[in-house]
């Protein structure tokens, strides 16, 4: 008798790739329905459309790559690229921005670089990062949370206005996100204690915004539990974030916004647990992850404060990708039977 | 004796599957028809046949030797007509044939007579050269030949020896039920090793998920008072605590340095399999015949485990084992599983259940070919989780390379020591993606050494070349300074003649010689002594002539 030759081992208990995706849609489903709540159902739509152009866009161009279509798409990398670069844009956007955004996620920063495993830049912050500085104004305008604006949001008039037939009565409800209100408020030196009794803030960050944070959290440490991440980059990252706003909260407590509103604020929970982790990206040693991670915290902290924008999680990765090469080179571990 | 136990990086928990192979009592395997003994069954230099084709063999009788001090001779399992000696399948990675004698087992199982022997006075040395010459390598799966290890043992002194019963890989419970079974011939073993090696203390590494291994084991020991500073150590079962390098860390703490052996640190590993064949050895002086194999897996009947003379054909045992389950893939032909000697993680396929049983096979595995088809398939890409890192046992970063080894930039796959890798598997076990990087690195290793044989051959013809224009060039010189030299000779040879005739001085020679000439000129012709008057007054005449002639010129 003759049988097949293969190469040992000959079991396997690993989690699959796919697996490993599907996790981290469950892990972001908390924060997403957290966003419903408070910003309405426009982020669902939002979050559609991303997905599907996603998929489209990856299935157009393993075909024109002669790939095989179906064993990629099922690995769901694509929905977790479209999922996560929709919650990055305003809660109500118009389908155009979304699409020019994941074709350039998928195509640009995806594709042209060999495809998933090959790209060094998190996709969904390349096409995100390309919309922040190419339509300012429209990756700028966010609308109150339900709480303040009293307006529900409904899901046709959410449709609507991703279709580009915009409320107009809605232009009443733009407002600065709670981190741009704190920082054009500190370059106009009032008080962080008065900038706390404008409306837009709640306990512990903006309202809404810090339990959306919260459940970016939760699903995060839900990730952790099933090993689908790895700690050591949430943890440096809001580790380093907390560390070097505490320094500066300490010194003067008027002039600096405590960590927990660096924690709960923007992308901060988001970008620690769903997108600094995106393994393909990030360092890959232990060692390297947390340096990786401690760069990512300092980075947002210092483009928040002393930046041209708001946020600076996107930047922050982005640029903390660019070092990978040089962490991962430095931060090799010690071989067994080695010096 | 308390041991502190360390612990190594990674690793990772497997489904045991040991408990169906130890359902059934250790048996002793029927006879084949056909014994086929491969003349290399270690590691090190070939055998050469010592019997003829039609030769009648005896249990016991040497059959095949080599002067080599790294070889193991190879004896008859049995009595029998050797019918062939040429190339048959042998168990290898590569399911290539290589040399073999085949034996028709006549099934008197007539012996040899055994020479008597007192081993309780023997000296090392000459123990040491009883195991070689009754052909004892390691049985743990290498097969190394056992004498020459002890050799380098006693040279370089050893402090601890450490008895590997650990047996981490699933299925395979050979080891286990060795303990079990022949708890007084291990000891025994160890008592041997321990008058030749003189170590300090002893430990005898065991994983906690053979209670029944280590009871034996642990009542043995106190029973043989004449071991010293022996202690049995369970371990926590984890994958892989039994390979040398991560026993030696649990049990003690220390690193093998890259490129050396345990030996080079002090320390000496035995397998609890050559124990036996020590004793077996040392006290009844036979040669190593025969082996316990566990014959287990999802693809056959009754697992079990065999005392089985060696050469027997893997069917044979399928046999006794049952014969193979049928699967969905296989109905059609009753025959059809995946084999596999050694384990699930460092075992390699067999292309053929004819290949037959060597020093070296702990572990026949019948796998379903439906569960390995799933391997086969095309694999996703790397997304760097790092998983791979977290398990591997040398601390290596499996899917750094991985990366370098696709792009075969041997230069960086050996600066992330690929060579430092002991293909456990941990890593394609974790993969996400299922990829299998344990066959990237295999290849890898194959390019590397290739490269350097490469090297090596251009480098020695590049040595050679310059040689010979080195040579050429010096033959040149040698021609030309010759040739100057002879020059030099004829030169001063001239130079002597030239100072013998110093007398004449060669310008006054010349100059006497021009003078001659011209006086010769001078003087009057000869012609005019007798002349007539005529001719006088002719030649005044003339001459007269001349005279005005120049007169008028002038």
């Amino acid at each position: 008798m003759t049988s097949v030759i293969v190469s040992s081992p000959y079991v396997s208990q690993s989690q699959s790739l796919r697996r490993l995706m599907i996790n981290v849609i469950i892990g972001l489903i908390p924060g997403t329905l957290a966003y419903v709540w408070f910003f309405g159902p426009g982020i669902l739509i939002n979050i559609l459309i991303a997905v599907l152009f996603a998929l489209g866009f990856e299935a157009f161009i393993l075909w024109l790559r002669k790939k095989p279509i179906k064993p990629h798409l099922n690995d769901y990398s694509a929905v977790v690229t479209g999922w996560l670069f929709a919650l990055c844009l305003p809660t109500h956007s118009v389908w155009w921005l979304i699409v020019v955004g994941i074709a350039f996620a998928i195509i640009a920063g995806k594709h042209l670089y060999g495809g998933l495993g090959f790209n060094p830049f998190n996709p969904a912050m390349v096409g995100y990062v390309v919309l922040l500085i190419s339509f300012p104004r429209e990756m700028t305008s966010w609308h109150l949370p339900i709480p303040m604006s009293g307006n529900a949001y409904g899901f046709i008039d959410s449709l609507k206005f991703a279709l580009g037939m915009g409320n107009s009565s809605w232009d009443a409800l733009s407002a600065a996100t709670p981190l741009d209100h704190v920082k054009t408020a500190l370059r106009q030196d009032i008080p962080i204690s008065e900038i706390y009794q404008a409306p837009l803030f709640g306990k512990l960050g903006g309202i809404g915004w810090e339990w959306i944070s919260a459940g970016w959290l939760i699903g995060g440490l839900w990730m952790l539990m099933n090993k689908t991440i790895r700690w050591h980059i949430p943890v440096a990252l809001l580790g380093s974030l907390g560390s070097i706003a505490l320094i500066f909260y300490l010194i003067d407590g008027e002039t600096a916004t405590s960590p927990l509103f660096h924690w709960l604020s923007g992308g901060a929970m988001l970008g620690a647990f769903f997108i600094a982790t995106d393994p393909v990206s990030a360092a890959t040693t232990n060692t390297g992850r947390i340096c990786y991670g401690v760069l990512i915290g300092l980075l947002i902290y210092v483009i928040r404060n002393w930046g041209g924008y708001p946020d600076g999680v996107a930047f922050a990765v982005l640029l903390a990708n660019m070092c990978v090469p040089l962490i991962d080179y430095y931060t090799r571990p010690k071989v067994y039977g080695t010096q | 004796m308390n041991i502190k136990l360390s612990r190594f990086n990674g690793g990772i928990h497997l489904d045991d599957h040991k408990a169906e192979s130890l359902t059934r009592p250790l048996q002793i395997a029927s006879l084949p028809e056909q014994l086929i003994l491969p003349l290399k069954q270690h590691i090190g230099e070939s055998n050469k046949p010592l019997i003829n084709v039609g030769d009648r063999v005896l249990r016991g009788q040497l059959i095949a030797g080599s002067s080599s001090p790294i070889s193991a001779p190879v004896h008859a399992p049995t009595s029998g007509i050797v019918s062939a000696i040429g190339p048959h399948l042998v168990p290898h990675a590569s399911g290539q044939s290589a040399d073999c004698i085949i034996i028709d087992v006549d099934f008197k199982d007539e012996s040899i007579e055994f020479e008597s022997i007192d081993s309780s006075q023997m000296q090392a040395a000459a123990m040491i050269d009883h195991i070689r010459r009754l052909g004892i390598v390691g049985l743990g799966g290498a097969s190394f030949p056992t004498s020459p290890k002890l050799s380098r043992g006693i040279d370089l002194g050893i402090h601890t020896l450490i008895i590997n019963g650990v047996e981490c890989e699933p299925y395979i419970t050979c080891d286990d039920s060795l303990m079990q079974n022949q708890t007084d011939e291990i000891v025994r073993g160890i008592g041997y090793l321990q008058r030749m090696l003189t170590p300090t203390k002893t430990l005898i590494g065991i994983e906690d998920n053979k209670p029944k291994a280590i009871k034996a084991i642990t009542l043995a020991l106190q029973a043989h008072t004449e071991l010293t500073n022996t202690a049995v150590v369970s371990i926590p079962t984890l994958y892989p605590s039994g390979g040398e390098k991560q026993l030696i860390q649990i049990l003690t703490g220390n690193e093998i340095p890259t490129g050396r052996l345990a030996f080079d640190i002090g320390i000496f590993c035995q397998n609890v399999g050559t124990c036996v064949a020590i004793t077996q050895a040392l006290e009844l002086n036979h040669p190593l015949m025969s082996r316990t194999v566990t014959v287990s897996g999802d693809g056959i009947h009754q697992p079990g485990n065999w005392i089985v003379r060696l050469g027997t054909p893997i069917k044979h045992l399928i046999k006794l084992a049952g014969g193979y389950v049928e699967d969905s893939l296989n109905t059609a032909n009753n025959a059809q599983q995946h084999l596999v000697m050694g384990g699930p993680m460092m075992g390699f396929s067999l292309s053929s259940d004819s290949v037959p049983i060597v020093k070296a096979s702990n572990n026949i595995l019948v796998m379903q070919q439906q569960l390995i088809a799933q391997k086969t398939g095309p694999h996703d890409e790397c997304v760097r989780c790092g998983k791979c890192a977290e398990v591997c046992p040398a601390q290596l970063l499996p899917q750094q390379l991985y990366w370098h080894s696709r792009s075969k930039e041997y230069d960086k796959v050996a600066e992330y020591n690929l060579f430092d890798c002991i293909e456990c598997g941990c890593c394609s076990a974790v993969c996400p993606s299922e990829i299998p990087l344990v066959q990237y690195y295999r290849a890898s290793k194959g390019e590397i050494r290739a490269a350097q044989q490469a090297t090596f051959k251009s480098d020695r013809a590049r040595i050679r070349f310059e040689f010979r224009e080195k040579r050429l060039l010096l033959k040149k010189q040698q021609e030309e300074e010759k040739r100057r030299l002879k020059r030099e000779t004829l030169l001063k040879k001239s130079a002597a003649k030239k100072t013998d005739s110093q007398a004449l001085d060669p310008v006054q020679a010349a100059l006497a010689r021009i003078k001659a000439k011209k006086g010769e000129q001078l003087s009057p012709p000869k012609n005019i002594t007798s002349l007539t008057p005529d001719q006088q007054q002719q030649i005044n005449e003339a001459d007269a002539r001349r005279r005005a002639a120049r007169e008028q010129k002038a």
